[in-house]
């Protein structure tokens, strides 16, 4: 799987998640730049996402992450 | 109703989806009820997924939801926003991640009776403060741990935990029989159903504090609004069945009698012998049987006389075997019968039929059961269609009643008053400046609390550990421990000396202390300190954020003055000569 296309499917996450079908994350988008993404809805995407994708994430492993880029980049990781 | 909140659950998907789900849903016609969710994990997701599917059970509800672990707190002292909520349910999400103590191996049978009454007092104690409020009770019982240290000898050795927990179980069954308006949400069952590795994520609970799994969070959901749809007297009358190759294997009309497959012969015919025992033992306690068929009527009679069927001709209300549409016979039925057609169930193993009926009445259940007997008897069951409250369907019979009124005064784990409850906690705490080991876990927190946080400023660790080496501030964080285990690192603030006032930056307490009094532990704490430092007057700050309306008159509480007030913005002062030690409750350990 290539990175735009990991990309492409946390955003489909996103969006079911915040329920906005034309949702554009980026690279560099945080919690900071959407409301909603507080700690709970955090645990339900990263759920989403392990489901989705296979992958599970390790305790603190998340805590660090602070931005999609470098989350896509664990994902990567853990894909390999 | 919308297929994807029916059996089989699919569980990411409800999970990812659940807003677009919920927009569907809200355009049906619904009931409002109140419903309170009391948990001892967190129940943020479990509440937000049980909405849909009470929605689509055609029940709009409105929650009220503890604070995190304060299910017990909540029932026995109230609070005015629960109070003034008026529960139509009450829901108590506990767990065995709520059980106080287990036994020891060294405890003898005497006491593992006494920690045994006084888990089940406790819980006695919760139902008995609710009945205030007149309403449904639904209580999880436990499902069991996935450690078990004695191995199998857990289950039958009396300090086993599994033993322990199939023991209250028992309990809460015995309690659930007596008490009226006391309803079990069998998470026991469910568990094992969903297998015990895949109900409980550990990692899910040191993140998030659920004591259950992502993706079980459906199926809980699912399993309580089972019960309060039958609670609202929403579940299915009647049982409505085709009969070729759902009663029986094969056609009557084509392999008559003695080739249909039913009874002990071959596979087969005992799959569908098992489902017909199923149907009558749904007949047995209650509910209607019809059939619906495309036969004649002389066959289809016939084959309930065949030696090995299970169901008899009698065991129907109503029996429509003929050649007009379905949907018509159904809609007979129900006038027939006498019930709305809404109580109905329609199980045919033809595609096609279950398309016309469900298209033609929609207010028809029709599960799509697929072609396999084996599978139908699911397609009935863990769709709860007829989920019963009890067994005797007039409410006049019931004979349950609540007998512990007077002994409530009694019950060991009831206390006179909330301080009586704190004292009982038996709590410490350390209350001391920043330490290195804690910086991580410090800027975490400032970083993660959003509702007990007067400013909701985010510090990085650098900041933290430039903070705690300068003299210009005062850094103090806040551990705490009760009777139950230590509860970690859960208070943090911050104050910034300037010309003999200290300027509260950052105060800040995570969610899992609320109400226990470890703020006024931290500000006597912080004026102590003051005092050392040569400060005369705290000036604090509140700034208002989405998430922090639960402290806005804290430096109220603490008998600060007001100063200013912009918006919804506040500071207040206060002159510390004179301060009063505010804490009672907590052991502190200072520097």
């Amino acid at each position: 799987m290539t990175r735009e296309e990991l990309f492409d499917g946390v955003q489909d996450i996103f969006r079911d998640i915040f329920d906005e079908d034309d949702m554009v994350i980026e690279d560099k988008t945080s919690s900071d730049d959407i409301e909603d993404w507080d700690s709970l809805n955090h645990i339900n995407l990263v759920s989403a996402i392990e489901k989705e994708f296979r992958i599970r994430f390790a305790l603190g492993e998340l805590m660090a992450l602070k931005d999609v880029g470098a989350m896509i980049d664990l994902m990567i990781e853990k894909l390999k | 109703m919308l297929n994807s909140l029916k059996y089989p659950l699919d569980t990411s998907s409800i999970l990812r989806k659940k807003k677009s789900i919920k927009k569907k849903l809200l355009q049906n016609d619904l009931i409002k009820k109140n419903i309170a969710i009391l948990g001892g994990s967190t129940t943020s997701e479990i509440k937000n997924i049980l909405e849909l599917f009470l929605l689509d059970k055609g029940v709009k509800s409105n929650f009220y939801e503890s604070d995190y672990n304060k299910y017990y707190e909540d029932a026995l002292f109230g609070n005015d926003e629960l109070d003034k909520f008026n529960p139509d349910i009450i829901y108590i999400h506990t767990t065995n991640k709520n059980i106080i103590k287990y036994p020891f191996p060294k405890d003898n049978s005497k006491e593992i009776d006494a920690l045994l009454s006084n888990e089940i007092q406790k819980y006695k104690s919760i139902w008995s403060s609710l009945l205030k409020f007149n309403c449904a009770i639904i209580q999880n019982n436990f499902d069991h741990t996935i450690d078990r240290s004695l191995g199998n000898l857990d289950c039958y050795d009396i300090h086993g935990k599994t033993y322990f927990i199939n023991k209250l179980n028992d309990k809460f069954s015995q309690e659930a029989r007596e008490i009226n308006n006391l309803y079990i949400n069998d998470i026991n069952y469910l568990s094992s159903y969903i297998g015990l590795r895949h109900w409980f994520d550990p990692s899910l609970w040191y993140q998030a504090k659920y004591a259950i799994s992502m993706e079980s969070i459906p199926e809980l959901a699912f399993n309580i609004s089972k019960i309060i749809s039958s609670i609202f007297g929403k579940s299915k009358k009647c049982l409505v069945l085709d009969l070729d190759n759902t009663c029986w294997g094969g056609v009557i009309g084509d392999d008559g009698l003695d080739y249909i497959h039913i009874g002990s012969g071959s596979a087969i015919a005992e799959s569908y012998a098992t489902f017909q025992q199923y149907i009558r033992e749904l007949k047995q306690r209650g509910v209607t049987l019809a059939v619906c068929s495309k036969n004649d009527f002389k066959n289809a009679k016939e084959g309930f006389e065949h030696p090995d069927s299970v169901l008899k001709f009698d065991d129907f209300t109503s029996f429509k075997a003929n050649w007009s549409p379905k949907h018509q016979n159904i809609i007979d039925i129900a006038t027939e019968i006498n019930i709305g057609i809404d109580s109905l169930v329609f199980i045919d193993d033809n595609p096609v039929e279950r398309d016309i009926v469900s298209s033609q009445v929609p207010s028809v259940s029709v599960p799509d059961v697929g072609s396999d007997v084996i599978h139908f008897v699911d397609h009935i069951d863990k769709n709860g269609y007829f989920e019963p409250i009890s067994l005797l369907s007039d409410d006049i019979n019931r004979t349950k009643y609540y007998k512990d009124n007077k002994k409530r005064v009694k019950n060991q784990a009831t206390f006179k008053s909330y301080d009586e409850f704190l004292v009982s906690l038996e709590m410490t705490a350390d209350i001391k400046s920043f330490s290195s080991i804690y910086l991580d876990r410090i800027a975490q927190l400032t970083n993660r609390t959003n509702q007990f946080n007067l400013t909701t400023k985010r510090y990085t660790v650098g900041e933290i550990e430039n903070i705690s080496c300068s003299d210009d501030y005062i850094k103090i964080y806040g551990r705490l421990a009760d009777k139950y285990g230590d509860n970690g690192l859960i208070a943090v603030s911050i104050g910034n000396i300037k010309e003999k006032q200290c300027h509260i930056d950052l105060w800040l307490m995570s969610c899992r202390v609320l109400k226990r009094n470890v703020e006024f532990a931290m500000l006597d704490e912080l004026v102590s300190k003051c005092k050392d430092q040569d400060v005369s007057e705290i000036i604090g700050y509140y700034y208002k954020s989405s998430k922090n309306s639960m402290v806005s008159d804290l430096y109220k509480k603490f008998g600060f003055n007001l100063l200013e007030r912009n918006d919804e913005d506040s500071v207040w002062k206060l002159d510390i000569a004179n301060y009063e030690i505010k804490n009672k409750f907590i052991g502190v350990e200072n520097d």
